[in-house]
Order: C-alpha cells, then structure tokens, then sequence
C-alpha cells in the first residue's frame, strides 16, 4: 500500500514538475507567466485523439501530441506575445489569460464541451505484481517519462550553446544580445521547450484519465504555477522540487485524512504554501538573477 | 572606424544624451569622460543598440548602424564590456567565455580563441570550471574582457571598467587595455577615473549633462585648466 503510494506521488508530481518547468523556463527568460500553458497540454490531447481516431498507431500518435504542444507554443509566442515585446509584466499576463480564454471557447465551440473519450491500450491500465505490491503500469509509465525529459533537459541546458545561452539570458538577457545571440531564437527556443513539456504531461495526464476535454488543462498547470512558485519563480530546480512536492503532499493527504476532512485537501494544501512562501519568500530553491533591465 | 553624430538619447522625458559628436580612428584609443550621470554609458549603450537614439547617427566602418538590435551591432564586430562587469554569475568562466564567441566563431576556431584568451588573461586559467560568481571583482573584470574579446571586436566598447576594483587590480587592467591597443585593437573607454583614461588614451571627449563640453587629445585635455580644474582636481 505504501510503496504504491509512493509511486502515485511521484507519478503526479513528475507531471506537475513538467508543467511547472515549462512555465519556469519561459518565464525565467521573458519575465511571462502563461496562463495559456493549459491549452497547450489540451492542444496536445486533442491531437492525440486526432490522431488515434484516423488510426494512427499510437507511437505516432503520441510524437504528433507532443510536437503539435510545441509547434502551438512557438505560434503563442509569435502571433500573441511577440507583437507584446517589451509591454509591461501586467499586459504581458493579460494577454496570456486573453490566448487562454480564446483557446477555451474556440475548442468548447468547435470540437465539443464534453470530455471525449480516449481508449488507452490494455497493457497500460494493467498493473505489476512484486510479491504483495501491486504497482499501476500509467504510474510507473510516467514516472519514466517525467525523468527521461528531466534528463533531456538537463542535458540541453548543460551542454548545448543554446541551452548554455539560455540559462545566461535568464540572468541577464541584455548581456546575452550584446554577445550576438538573436533575442528572437532564445525566446523561440523557450517556447519550443514549455510546449514539448506540456505535450508530454498532457500524455501522462490523459494516460490516467483517458478523456479529453477543453478546460483538461486548467487544474494541472495551475497547480504547476503554485509549484513554480513554492520552488521560487524562474528557478527550474525550484519547478521540479515544488511539483514534486504537490504531488507527494496531495496524495499523502488523499490517504492520509478521514472522509469528512477530504474536501477540505485543497484548502490544507494552499495553507501548506502560505506557509513555506511566509519563511521562504522567494521560494524553496531562489532563481539566481543578477540584473534585469 | 566609428562615427556619431548629434547623438540624442531620451528614456521617457529624461533626456540622457542631448548632442554628442565623436569619432573614433582605427588602432585609437579615445576616452569618454565625464562627472557621473553626463550620458556616457548611454552613450556606449546607443551605439551598442541596447537603447534606440531618439536622433542623429551612428556609423560603423561606413556602415549607418543607428537604432539597430544589439545582436545585429554584435555581428558587425562592435563588442561592449558593460559597467558593472555583468558576468553571467550561475555560470563558470569557460561557458562565459564560450557564450562570448559563440556566433561568432565555428567550434574549432572557439577553443582556438579561448586558448588565447586564457593566454591573455592566465588568473583565469585556474577558475575554467568554477562559477563566474565566485570569482573577485577583477577577476570578474577580466573575465568579462575576456568575453567581449572572444568574437575578436573590431571596436572594443569598455565601460567603467575601474570600477569597484582595488588600485592594483586597476593598474593590471589598465596594463592590460595597452597591451590590447598595441595589438591592433580600437576601443572606446568610458571611465570615471578621468587621470587614468587620459593617460592611457589618444584622444578623449569631454561630456557634461548630455552635451560634448570638451574634446581633443588626450594629452592637451591633460593640460587645459577645465579639465585640470573640474576633473582632475588639480
């Protein structure tokens, strides 16, 4: 019982880690929190069942989710906040919360309000048997996809130039163009990178839940940002430990309190964060920013 | 190598740099000096991109480069060390150094620079691994030379870069800065220590609220009683 716990916290938290590293990535460069990161993830579904449903093998399906989460993100950033270069933090959210709103009507109208379902493969609903421990395949499936893309990412931003120039530009992004790096191809990049996250939480979120609907992405990402921001806003190491933290404290609460208390896990959690934010400020693990002009 | 004119540089009602006229010769060293808040760093930072003038002109070897991004101003082989060093402190002097020539150079012809550059500047041989963040202020300094260095600058735009540091480590980057010049490199210094710039300079330009009060070479600039009187404090 325990050791299936612990995997279903650490399935739901690697997917909140996802979320909120896409949010910290993007707004560690650009200073944007996007509230349409949601839609990203919904985007990324409605492909998936796109796809499944013109009978395309489900590998397939899968790499067209996640590459039309990223293709979405990079048009976000070029239709809707590229003319916005250089607004104000506060227009900059506004017409994130404006894509978002947009996105939302557009697939309730045009594809439908109600959650379409998705027929997830047998083998994944099944379940491992160690001895007395029965652990979920989906958990387990996307507790190996949160850590390879951890590892990806870790590795571009390690080892590449422009995963180097992007952790600059999160410093100090005035720096990084005067080295003759083009401001547009790191932003660019940053986008690229939320929307391949979020196409892939999207997978491990519908991989449990086998639906699709328009508003799908509003809970995950916003608890993603309630992570960027226990982990310390703009920090990617802050992202992961805050979602993996949500995670953990959500399930361990599911399991943990009597029935009459259970609805009442939201309210506790969100306490939780006051709390931490009240002695840590600027989050569990603070970004690292020198100047920002 | 480098001309501006009537440069006119306004962040919203604030007019930073009303008309300032310079030139800038191959091979020359020339000073921007000037009492704190007369516009020399914006100046540096309207001829690098990172403001839009709100008029006149800035040309680059016969080329008008006036309000162009700064990445494009970079390409061009116009480098800025910018005040306050400005190092990317989360990451280590070889990745600083790196990021410095990256668009500029191919993979070989990037280790072949920072071998030099690590020639040039040996202190940060032994921190090639270490956190630019670590590392003291002039070593920050150099590092952010170092950097600016790495696409091999046609123009070397330094700004400030006395600043904070301990009269020694001043010396050493001065030394450094002759040495840079005698290797063929232009650069335009804008420096508080206004002994120290005319000293090591061709040619300097005075500016007080925005505007050209004083310009000349450097050692006649040492001599006039303005800038004796006002600068020097002699």
């Amino acid at each position: 019982m325990l050791v299936q716990q612990i995997v279903n916290a650490i399935s739901l938290g690697g997917v909140y880690a996802l979320l909120a590293l896409g949010l910290a990535i993007v707004f560690s460069i650009v200073g944007l929190i996007n509230f349409a990161h949601g839609e990203l993830m919904t985007i990324a579904g409605y492909c998936l069942l796109g796809a499944l449903l013109m009978g395309v093998p489900l590998a397939v399906a899968v790499v067209v989710a996640v590459a039309s989460a990223a293709i979405a993100a990079v048009l976000m950033e070029q239709i809707a906040f590229k003319p916005m270069r250089g607004a104000s933090v506060t227009s900059l959210l506004i017409t994130s919360f404006a894509v978002s709103s947009l996105l939302k009507v557009l697939f309730q109208n045009g594809i439908s309000a109600r959650p379409q379902p998705i027929a997830m493969p047998s083998w994944m609903t099944g379940a491992f048997q160690f001895g007395h421990v029965s652990i979920g395949v989906g958990p387990l499936l996307s507790i190996a996809g949160s850590a390879l893309a951890l590892i990806a990412l870790e590795l571009f931003l390690r080892r590449t130039v422009m995963g180097t120039a992007m952790r600059a530009a999160a410093e100090d992004f005035n720096v990084v163009r005067l080295m003759g790096i083009p401001a547009g191809r790191i932003i660019a990049t940053a986008f690229l990178l939320s929307g391949l996250l979020a196409g892939l939480a999207s997978l491990l979120w519908i991989a449990q839940r086998a639906s699709v609907d328009p508003l799908m992405g509003f809970t995950p990402v916003l608890k993603a940002f309630i992570a960027t921001v226990v982990g310390g806003l703009g920090s990617l190491p802050g992202a992961v430990v805050g979602g993996l933290l949500l995670g953990v404290i959500e399930v361990a609460l599911q399991s943990a309190l009597p029935p009459d208390v259970a609805p009442y896990r939201d309210a506790i959690v969100l306490s939780g964060v006051i709390l931490v934010l009240l002695f840590r400020p600027d989050g569990v693990i603070p970004a690292a920013r020198a100047q920002r002009s | 190598m480098l001309s501006v004119r009537s440069l006119q540089v306004r962040y919203g009602e604030v007019e930073a740099v009303r008309c300032v006229d310079l030139t800038v010769g191959r091979g020359e060293i020339v000073a921007l000096v000037g009492a704190n808040g007369a516009g020399k760093s914006t100046t540096l930072a309207a001829i690098s991109g990172l403001v839009r003038p709100a008029g006149g002109s800035v040309t680059f070897q016969g080329e008008d480069v006036t309000g162009l991004a700064p990445e494009l101003i970079a390409r061009r082989g116009v480098a800025l060390t910018p005040e306050g060093r400005r190092v990317f402190a989360s990451l280590t002097t070889a990745e600083n150094l790196m990021l410095g020539g990256a668009v500029h150079l191919g993979r070989a012809a990037l280790k072949e620079r920072e071998a030099e550059m690590l020639d040039l500047f040996p202190i940060l041989r032994r921190y090639h691994r270490i956190k630019a963040g670590n590392l003291s202020g002039g070593e920050q300094q150099m590092l952010a030379i170092a950097r600016s260095l790495m696409s091999k600058p046609k123009l070397l735009l330094l700004d400030e870069p006395s600043l904070g540091l301990a009269p020694q480590i001043i010396d050493k980057v001065f030394d450094l800065i002759a040495d840079l010049r005698r290797s063929g490199l232009t650069i335009l210094l804008v420096e508080q220590n206004v002994a120290l710039a005319l000293e090591i300079a061709d040619s300097a330009v005075v500016i007080a609220n925005g505007n050209v009060a004083l310009s000349g070479s450097a050692a006649e600039l040492a001599t006039s009683d303005l800038v004796r009187q006002a600068y020097l404090g002699i």
